[in-house]
């Protein structure tokens, strides 16, 4: 029998299930290494050597490599493993989840200010909010990190 | 005999851990919130307890992909503040309550809630912050936080998280945990996380300010009713991350009213956005005697 995911008609949001857990496992447990000060020196010396240290696949590597935040989520990441990733590039959690929406810094800040993301036509995918794809990306940010 | 006397409910940005630790509690942008936090700083200090049951979420801090605990529980003596990658918070260590832990671990699970025991751990800002909030910045000449901590840990970052029902129930477990604990002790329990958030996707920055509103409504007035809102409603109308609100009602279920007390008196209720993703709300209810 299929387990029960409600959750899977919510525009714009991967809930970090059992099965992206899985998928993301090696990619969460790179971010977990980087809360040692060691580490991140080691990262940021060779991005690429540090990555080709752990069992992730090539799509994960390069997701982390382009600072690209919604690609490492599609790809079993979770935000809040990533945030230790997000650290090490010294960026807040609202410059990270600000990369996510295609807002620039200031743009996702000023949304925030005025008080946030409306959840009218937000709820169910096939509304037309501001976080539906038809609607996506929302402003002028490159939609990485970095 | 130990007593519960308070519930206190705060959002646990870590955004609000920097501004303090960087001292920016002052500005423009965070004056207001701090604002919102002054009565709490002296009402904790008019109601000092001798230990804080503190329910938060570890944000893949000191549990990785390694191990999940559903309800974890501190049993240890202290606790170090953790490293989440922007380097350690400077605020002191987190002193525990082994024994009143120990004893509240024995009770519940003996009450059918099968929690996980933790005697080392490091804790990151969904306890810290809300210390700093509250207790206000221990002084350098006396650099400790004014009374011990139990932390309780909540698993809500892989789905499924627990229920609000399953939480609340819990809630009502440890408020007779305590209850059964020889020592006189004064208890303050605290929920904390939320409330309106998501940090992921496209989404990002969504807040909803009437939804907020209203689950504080429900959380002072009818947490029975509250503690049936299914999961989707709350990533749907609070965001993914707004999921954490089922950790407060851990700390209202504790309160007196559900075992047949007085309601509680709404000692101070707060709203404010934003905190840079997120709302923040803040109730402080005090058992009745």
């Amino acid at each position: 029998m299929p387990l029960e995911k409600p959750y899977l008609d919510v525009p714009g949001t991967t809930i970090f299930d059992a099965e992206q857990s899985r998928k993301g496992y090696w990619l969460n447990q790179f971010c977990m290494s980087l809360m040692k000060a060691e580490n991140r020196e080691r990262f940021k010396a060779d991005q690429r050597a540090y990555l080709d240290e752990w069992p992730m696949t090539e799509d994960q590597k390069q997701a982390v490599l382009a600072a690209d935040l919604n690609r490492a989520i599609a790809l079993g990441g979770n935000i809040y493993f990533l945030a230790k990733l997000g650290a090490t590039h010294g960026k807040s959690f609202q410059q990270m989840a600000g990369s996510m929406t295609g807002m620039t810094e200031e743009e996702y800040r000023d949304m925030m200010l005025a008080g946030g993301r409306s959840a009218e036509g937000n709820r169910y995918t096939g509304e037309n909010g501001t976080a539906q794809p038809q609607n996506q990306p929302q402003g002028h940010g490159s939609g990485k990190l970095l | 005999m130990a007593k519960i006397t308070a519930s206190v409910y705060t959002s646990h940005v870590p955004a609000i851990g920097a501004a303090i630790d960087l001292g920016k509690t002052t500005e423009p942008y965070w004056q207001p919130l701090f604002k919102g936090y002054e009565f709490s700083k002296q009402w904790f200090k008019d109601n000092k307890p001798d230990v804080i049951f503190l329910v938060y979420n570890d944000h893949a801090t000191a549990f990785s992909l390694e191990m999940i605990p559903t309800f974890a529980i501190g049993t240890a003596a202290q606790y170090q503040p953790a490293d989440e990658g922007w380097g350690h918070r400077p605020v002191p260590v987190v002193k525990g309550h082994p024994e009143l832990a120990a004893h509240i671990a024995q009770s519940v699970i003996q009450q059918d809630f099968d929690l996980t025991i933790v005697n080392k751990m490091d804790v990151d800002h969904g306890l810290t912050v809300p210390l700093s909030l509250v207790c206000g910045t221990p002084s350098k000449d006396n650099f400790e936080w004014p009374c011990p901590v139990i932390p309780f840990a909540v698993n809500v970052v892989q789905y499924p998280v627990p229920s609000g029902r399953r939480c609340f129930e819990l809630g009502k477990a440890i408020r007779r945990a305590v209850d059964s604990f020889d020592k006189d002790l004064k208890v303050q329990i605290w929920g904390t996380g939320g409330m309106s958030h998501q940090l992921q996707g496209p989404r990002a920055g969504l807040i909803n300010k009437d939804w907020d509103n209203a689950f504080l409504d429900e959380m002072i007035a009818s947490p029975e009713t509250l503690a049936n809102k299914p999961h989707i409603e709350y990533v749907r109308e609070a965001g993914s991350e707004g999921i954490e609100l089922v950790m407060w009602l851990i700390a209202r279920g504790a309160m007196a009213d559900t075992a047949g007390g007085k309601p509680p008196k709404v000692a101070h209720r707060f709203y404010h956005v934003p905190a840079s993703n997120t709302a923040v709300g803040h109730l402080i209810l005090e058992n009745q005697a």
